[in-house]
């Protein structure tokens, strides 16, 4: 095989490359499980709700792909993290597969039926389907900045020793409120764009409360992450270039560590900066006539957000807090060269062809989704 | 070392959520293509019917298809919530192709099958059905990605072990994709797909024409499954999976447990058609057989053996005692000697590492394994015998029944006799279910019989399971059997309440059991 780059930029390609996916993903699914979560509220009537059905209906499995994607890079580039992250976080992981299950039997199924209470018991399915795994992945996220108790033995065997309730220590559930917040946020400046009338006017309601609760939720854990929460930082490893295993280096603790690459790197400020300033433009132009650019805005404070922190833990992925040389970074928990550089590749080719086609099928079924549109559908319509 | 109820819990969750799961995909792989050739016909001859056939079959797709997504993500993440150690030894390989199935195919399929429902009114013909060309082609593709990441684990090539990262590594990619295995295995699984499409639209055409409800509309839908159909039977058997059991160790092994083959046979060998495997006694009782039969579809040859159970058994004790070697050449690197003598060493033992590591269920310790182990080991590499034996005959039996039925169906309705051969409509109907008893049948003869190893001479399977408890396990696989026993449920009832609507369910008011549809009696004379 013919390598266009060292082991080491490979490393950093494939951080990039699962960090494109989660931001893809975010962006993408997650107005689609704020849609969700918005389901039973902004929707009063089953014509409302069919119409917020219809808004995502024709898209949100392609977008859906850019999560389970993600999950299969991460298992590819970051074998050691696919091991350590899914089995440590098991039950919560499970739950959220758990929730995840309403979805495409919820779109698909609901309104094939008349009956009232089927479709209330799927609207409330598709609710279910939309919050938890937006609490999950904040509550996931949150924990790996607070550290996860895990260690490797001899064999490379993971050992997680923490528990399910452990994951719910404050921090951790105050990003998942970061992160539900903002992903209802978002499906509420999807649904602005998407919708008309008294549907659109909750949505707008909806993305304000939403939206200010994201603001003082990301700027709490970000206070949080300068005064009390510590970091962690290699103190010695072998060459980057160089395979090794996560217990060949040195890692220690210190306080605000996260904070070290904002320090060191000032554009990576860029990310919270756009998390809160994106947010606060989109909030501006709220209900008014420029949907579109209030979704375009609130995409960019979810892209900020997955990146601050991304660029806050880096080189890290998954420190370990009982186990300090455990903690897995992207110079340790990666895949060798060689399947790199294929993925290096594959995405390479395939992720410009995706976003291509995506936006294709975007723009064949752009416009407004109205009370009246879906009640001619009938048939043809979820 | 993972306890025993660890690994029987995890295997049971993994063949509970895999085998859910391959109740929908099949059916997704062949309705894909048969909404494509209905598609078709439309676009070519403009006939409105082809177009309802599209969306009618299409929407029954769909229902199928939430299902098939459904349990589908669990799929994904499986591997590292209940296989970390798998995942971590063999991922640097094992992860690629399912990263590439998400890129390739998984995206093009989920991306436009929301075009397909909703596209109707907005795009051109020719637009559409490249759409609907597309979603096949993407699940299709996405079947392609997902048995080179098995067929790796049956003859995992293009891989080895690195003492630096203690674990598998890629050597090549290029060997990867072209694994002898992995063509016969797509072949062979997308057939079988097709062919449960096939049955399922014959079928419930079938049931349509018996009642005579929208007879031109069924008869047409009866006439593509029937055509379709012959010609995935005829795949499904000829280019069956056989011609990948003389690749890779456990491809041999699991065609010997298939075939009861104790003894290795004078070529050609013989095929055990009925008979009782003991595997105690080693021995089948009142076993019935045909001579030459299996040495000709199992090596395509009259000369090359095919290898019986106590031969294999006695290769692998060779192999056990060689593993265990490797593991003591293994253990002197990690102490740090890495003289080029230790590497050597290393090099010429470490085939064998994994079957070192099947003592690690009897020892913590490999290199010093008591005989009684090794034995113990030795014995754990054949996998049971009467459970593939007897998965393998019905299994082919229901192809043949198969075959029968869509050559009887093409030959009926070519003959335009449709309507004086009832009993094709009845037969038709009541297969429905068997090609699914058939493809369940496959995976259990493939899985199964992969055992004892997750990755075929390289990882067993107890090893690779995650460091998880058993009560973990019992609320995951308790969750996974209670979700998707009720949501196949809510399928079942949606697909039978659909299919029996048939074409009315899509309201254009031209159908049977619709105001404007047609009234009086009917008959099939002169519809075929």
């Amino acid at each position: 095989m013919i390598y266009v780059f060292d082991y080491a930029t490979l490393k950093l390609i494939s951080w990039a490359i699962v960090g494109l996916l989660l931001v893809g993903f975010a962006i993408l699914d997650g107005f689609d499980l704020g849609v969700g979560v918005l389901l039973p509220f902004v929707g009063r009537s089953d014509d409302e709700r069919r119409v917020l059905l219809n808004s995502v209906g024709p898209t949100w499995e392609g977008n859906q792909v850019w999560f389970i994607t993600a999950g299969g890079a991460v298992f590819a580039a970051w074998p050691l993290v696919y091991a350590a992250a899914f089995s440590g976080f098991y039950v919560a992981l499970i739950l959220m597969l758990f929730a995840l299950f309403f979805r495409p039997v919820g779109f698909d199924y609901r309104s094939k039926v008349e009956d009232p209470r089927w479709r209330s018991a799927w609207d409330w399915g598709l609710f279910v389907g939309g919050a938890v795994p937006a609490l999950v992945f904040g509550v996931a996220f949150g924990n790996l900045l607070v550290g996860v108790p895990f260690h490797f033995d001899g064999d490379q065997r993971v050992f997680y020793t923490g528990s399910f309730a452990g994951l719910l220590n404050p921090f951790g559930l105050l990003a998942g409120l970061v992160s539900l917040a903002l992903l209802t946020m978002h499906g509420g400046f999807y649904l602005q764009l998407r919708t008309e009338g008294a549907v659109r006017q909750r949505a707008v309601l909806a993305s304000r409360i939403a939206g200010a609760i994201f603001v003082a939720a990301f700027a709490a854990a970000g206070y949080w992450v300068a005064t009390g929460l510590d970091g962690f930082q290699i103190v010695a490893m072998p060459p980057p270039d160089s395979a090794f295993v996560p217990a060949a280096k040195t890692v220690e603790r210190l306080p605000a560590g996260w904070l070290h690459n904002y320090a060191k790197h000032p554009w990576t400020v860029a990310a919270p900066l756009a998390a809160f300033g994106a947010t606060l433009l989109a909030l501006a132009v709220s209900g008014g006539r420029r949907a579109g650019f209030a979704f375009a805005m609130s995409s960019v404070a979810v892209a900020g957000a997955v990146l601050t922190g991304g660029f806050a833990l880096f080189p890290f992925i998954m420190p370990s807090s009982s186990d300090l040389a455990s903690s897995l970074t992207v110079w340790d928990a990666v895949s060798s060269r060689r399947t790199l550089q294929v993925m290096f590749w594959a995405v390479v080719i395939f992720l410009p062809l995706i976003v291509l086609y995506t936006g294709w099928v975007y723009r064949v079924m752009r416009g407004k989704i109205t009370v009246q549109r879906v009640r001619d559908g009938g048939h043809g319509l979820y | 070392m993972p306890t025993a109820d660890i690994v029987d819990l995890s295997r049971l969750q993994f063949a509970v959520t895999a085998l859910y799961h391959f109740l929908f995909v099949p059916l997704t792989l062949g309705l894909a293509w048969i909404l494509v050739i209905m598609e078709s016909v439309y676009v070519m001859t403009g006939k409105e019917i082809y177009r309802d056939m599209t969306k009618f079959w299409g929407k029954l797709f769909g229902i199928n298809f939430a299902m098939g997504i459904t349990t589908g993500i669990t799929m994904e993440f499986q591997f590292g919530t209940n296989w970390a150690y798998y995942s971590h030894y063999v991922g640097d390989i094992f992860g690629a192709p399912l990263a590439l199935e998400g890129l390739m195919a998984f995206f093009m399929e989920s991306t436009f099958v929301g075009l397909f429902f909703f596209g109707w009114d907005r795009l051109s013909k020719v637009q559409h059905l490249m759409v609907t060309f597309l979603v096949a082609l993407g699940s299709n593709l996405s079947a392609l990605w997902i048995l080179i990441a098995n067929a790796w684990m049956q003859n995992p090539v293009g891989a080895q072990f690195n003492v630096d990262t203690m674990r598998m590594e890629l050597t090549s990619f290029f060997e990867l994709l072209f694994n002898p295995v992995a063509g016969p295995k797509f072949v062979h699984t997308v057939a079988a797909g097709y062919v449960a499409a096939s049955m399922f639209v014959l079928g419930i055409s079938s049931f349509h024409l018996l009642r005579l409800r929208d007879p031109s509309f069924a008869v047409r839908s009866f006439a593509v499954a029937a055509g379709f159909g012959l010609a995935s039977a005829i795949s499904v058997i000829v280019l069956g999976d056989e011609s990948g059991y003389t690749s890779g160790e456990v491809q041999k092994v699991k065609l010997a447990a298939i075939e009861a083959e104790w003894e290795t046979e004078t070529p050609p060998a013989s095929f055990t058609a009925f008979g009782f495997p003991d595997q105690a006694a080693e021995k089948t009782h009142f076993a019935v057989r045909i001579p030459w039969l299996m040495g000709l579809i199992a090596t395509r040859s009259v000369d090359t053996p095919v290898t019986g159970i106590k031969d294999l058994k006695r290769e692998h004790q060779a192999r056990i005692e060689n593993g265990m070697r490797a593991h003591a050449a293994l253990q002197r690197l990690k102490s740090g000697d890495r003289s080029a003598e230790a590497m050597a060493e290393f090099d010429r033992l470490k085939a064998d590492l994994g079957y070192g590591l099947l003592l690690r269920k009897y020892t913590a310790r490999v290199v010093d394994a008591t005989p009684e182990q090794i034995r113990a080991a030795v014995d754990d590499t054949i996998p049971k015998v009467a459970p593939l034996f007897w998965s393998f005959r019905i299994m082919v039996g229901l192809g043949v029944w198969f075959l029968f039925v869509f050559s009887a169906a093409f030959l009926v309705l070519a003959r335009r006799r449709l309507a004086r051969n009832r009993w094709i409509m009845k037969v038709a109907l009541w297969s429905i279910p068997l090609p699914w008893i058939a493809i369940e049948l496959g995976w259990i003869v493939a899985e199964y019989g992969r055992q004892p190893w997750a990755i075929s001479e390289v990882l067993p399977t107890h090893l690779s399971v995650s460091s998880v408890s058993a009560g973990q396990l019992w609320f995951s696989l308790g969750g996974f059997i209670a979700f998707y026993t009720a949501l196949l449920a809510v399928e079942l009832y949606l697909m039978f309440k659909y299919a029996r609507l048939g074409p009315s369910c899509l309201g254009t008011g031209r159908y049977h059991f619709e105001s404007g549809g047609r009234a009086g009696p009917v008959t099939l004379q002169g519809t075929a």
